[in-house]
């Protein structure tokens, strides 16, 4: 199973924790957009933005390498800006010695940037995550004006999830019991294996499918008339107001004053 | 969760600030407009049915068969939930499944979840349910047609969207444009077929459980936009990919063209559809490699329909 079915909420006793949570939202995309403004080769500006994460990360209470530790997740995709370190013209450092490929500085430093920003701004979802129950984020969704049905949808998307994934996993489990492999007898071809991991889909949709017809019924004889109630209601603080002008002002400031090296 | 390097999630920091909040315009009025229909469609069904199958395409992710060299086939399921509930439920759907992969799972990025929900929610979306209708109009209604078309439909939907992604990334200067193309196409082609295997495998058995259901996808909202859409987002990717930004940007086609030798690297992706990745008569590298996936989509809804006519003939037949 590739589940990882672990909540990623760490209920922790932090003022971060404390926050409402949309100025979590809000601060999480601010911190991404930074990081995504942040010039090319600014390294001072990378170093500064990795070590606010790192602050968060702490004043979280979740421990310095937090983030750092699950960071890694998106860094499979920097292989799509690798060719980089080839095609960017520029001044020639290495030069591979069958193809004669030429590395140049500014593709190195162009492709660092790319891999620092992906790896900074992953690191604030991370966190945001990390020390906001997702129901609250998700609340923090619709206060902030996505529309309301979307946000529906999602919260009964993270509450089936689960319900979904057992079913999967004890399809999974059956069908690993039903193929043993038989001393002699080939092993059947991908597309006989496609078609049965194809029917499998096929059986859990409908399950899926009538199994929201049940929970239609059910929201029905609780009084369900196409809106979603919800009682929460949050009043910003002072200490929300403090913090999400402090670190909005910090980000700028930072914008304003890395260079490219 | 299973990561392969290529797929479709874009993380953030991989394309530019302003390019991202292009690409949550476009997500934000297809999702607006999305609502709206689904809504009609579905009337007070729709919440409790979009977040519970939205819950079961995830699942279904996990559901995978070993293909060659150690890749597995699973499933996007854009095709799918648009074959069965129509495009813009399949919109819906898709959004918040990427929502919940990037939110919970940082699995692609906030910034530029914009693009994830166009590339692999609506544009996967229309242009698999473009394909299977257009698939089934033209080779009838036999069982085999049906599914060739699904195949088609899954197979269309992951290597158009994954062409747009690279296109997105190239506009972005992320990665060259001819490359991004090459590499994503190639890989994508691979990886359709075990999209195209499950979508039709899937279908296969809802029409044998449920013949119902197929026939209120087929009369599902967004039939008739379907097409406009798809040609309006593929006009505006093909104005971004040569457009002065996407040269500008120092990792400009030309170095790319200079160094022929690299070029060669991205023509020997380990999967290919096409011998050599090009096509006679069209010079520019990149034009090209969008020319030869555009034939290898050709290639596949033809052969799609030719496989249904004949199966639908035959059944007419009495064989």
């Amino acid at each position: 199973m590739h589940f990882d079915l672990t909540d990623q909420y760490r209920p922790r006793p932090s003022f971060v924790h404390h926050l409402d949570p949309r100025v979590k939202v809000v601060l999480a995309f601010a911190f991404i957009l930074t990081a995504g403004l942040m010039p090319i080769g600014a390294w001072s500006g990378f170093a500064a933005l990795l070590i606010l994460a790192l602050a968060a990360s702490l004043a979280s209470r979740l421990g310095l390498a937090f983030a750092l530790r699950r960071s890694y997740i998106a860094l499979p995709f920097a292989l799509v800006a690798l060719p980089l370190v080839f095609t960017v013209p520029g001044e020639v450092v290495y030069q591979t010695p069958l193809t004669g490929w030429t590395i140049t500085a500014q593709g190195l430093e162009r492709f660092w940037s790319l891999i620092l920003r992906s790896w900074i701004a992953i690191q604030a979802a991370i966190l945001l995550i990390a020390a906001t129950p997702f129901p609250d984020v998700l609340w923090a969704l619709g206060a902030l004006r996505v529309p309301r049905l979307l946000v529906a949808t999602i919260g009964f998307m993270y509450r089936y999830f689960f319900v979904l994934a057992d079913e999967t996993a004890r399809m999974l489990r059956a069908r690993a019991a039903r193929s043993a492999k038989v001393e002699g007898r080939r092993t059947p071809s991908p597309l006989w294996q496609g078609g049965v991991a194809g029917a499998m889909v096929g059986s859990l949709f409908l399950r899926a499918l009538e199994r929201s017809e049940r929970v239609h019924a059910a929201m029905l004889a609780r009084g369900y008339n196409g809106q979603m109630p919800s009682l929460a209601r949050r009043a910003i603080r002072r200490m929300d107001r403090v913090v999400i002008l402090a670190a909005l002002l910090l980000l700028v400031g930072l914008l304003a004053w890395a260079r490219p090296s | 969760m299973l990561a392969s390097p290529l797929r479709m999630h874009i993380p953030d920091g991989f394309l530019t600030p302003a390019i991202s909040v292009v690409g949550w315009g476009i997500a934000v009025v297809m999702i607006i407009v999305a609502l709206r229909r689904t809504r009609r469609q579905l009337d007070d069904r729709m919440v409790p049915m979009m977040g519970v199958l939205a819950a079961f395409l995830f699942a279904a992710q996990a559901i995978n068969f070993p293909v060659a060299a150690g890749t597995s086939g699973h499933l996007i399921g854009a095709a799918l939930a648009a074959i069965v509930m129509g495009p813009w439920a399949a919109t819906l759907i898709m959004t918040a499944v990427l929502a919940v992969q990037g939110l919970l799972f940082q699995d692609g990025g906030l910034v530029v979840m914009g693009w994830n929900i166009v590339n692999m929610g609506v544009i996967a979306a229309f242009s698999g349910y473009l394909a299977y209708t257009l698939a089934r109009r033209l080779s009838g209604e036999s069982r085999v047609a049906v599914m060739a078309a699904s195949f088609a439909a899954g197979w269309i939907s992951v290597v158009v969207a994954s062409l747009a992604t690279a296109i997105e990334l190239a506009a972005s200067g992320t990665s060259p444009l001819v490359l991004a193309v090459a590499a994503m196409g190639s890989v994508h082609a691979l990886i359709g077929v075990g999209e195209g295997v499950i979508t039709a495998a899937a279908i296969g058995l809802l029409l044998t459980a449920r013949p119902g259901l197929l026939q209120a996808g087929a009369t599902a909202p967004g039939g008739r936009t379907a097409a406009v859409i798809l040609v309006g987002l593929a006009a505006a990717l093909l104005v971004a990919a040569f457009s002065p930004l996407a040269s500008r940007s120092p990792d400009g086609l030309k170095a790319v063209a200079a160094s022929q030798g690299f070029l060669g690297l991205g023509q020997a992706a380990p999967y290919q559809i096409l011998p050599d990745y090009t096509v006679p008569f069209i010079s520019h590298p990149a034009l090209t490699t969008i020319a030869a996936v555009i034939v290898g989509t050709l290639v596949v809804f033809g052969g799609a329909v030719i496989i249904g006519r004949l199966a639908t003939r035959r059944q007419a037949a009495g064989l």
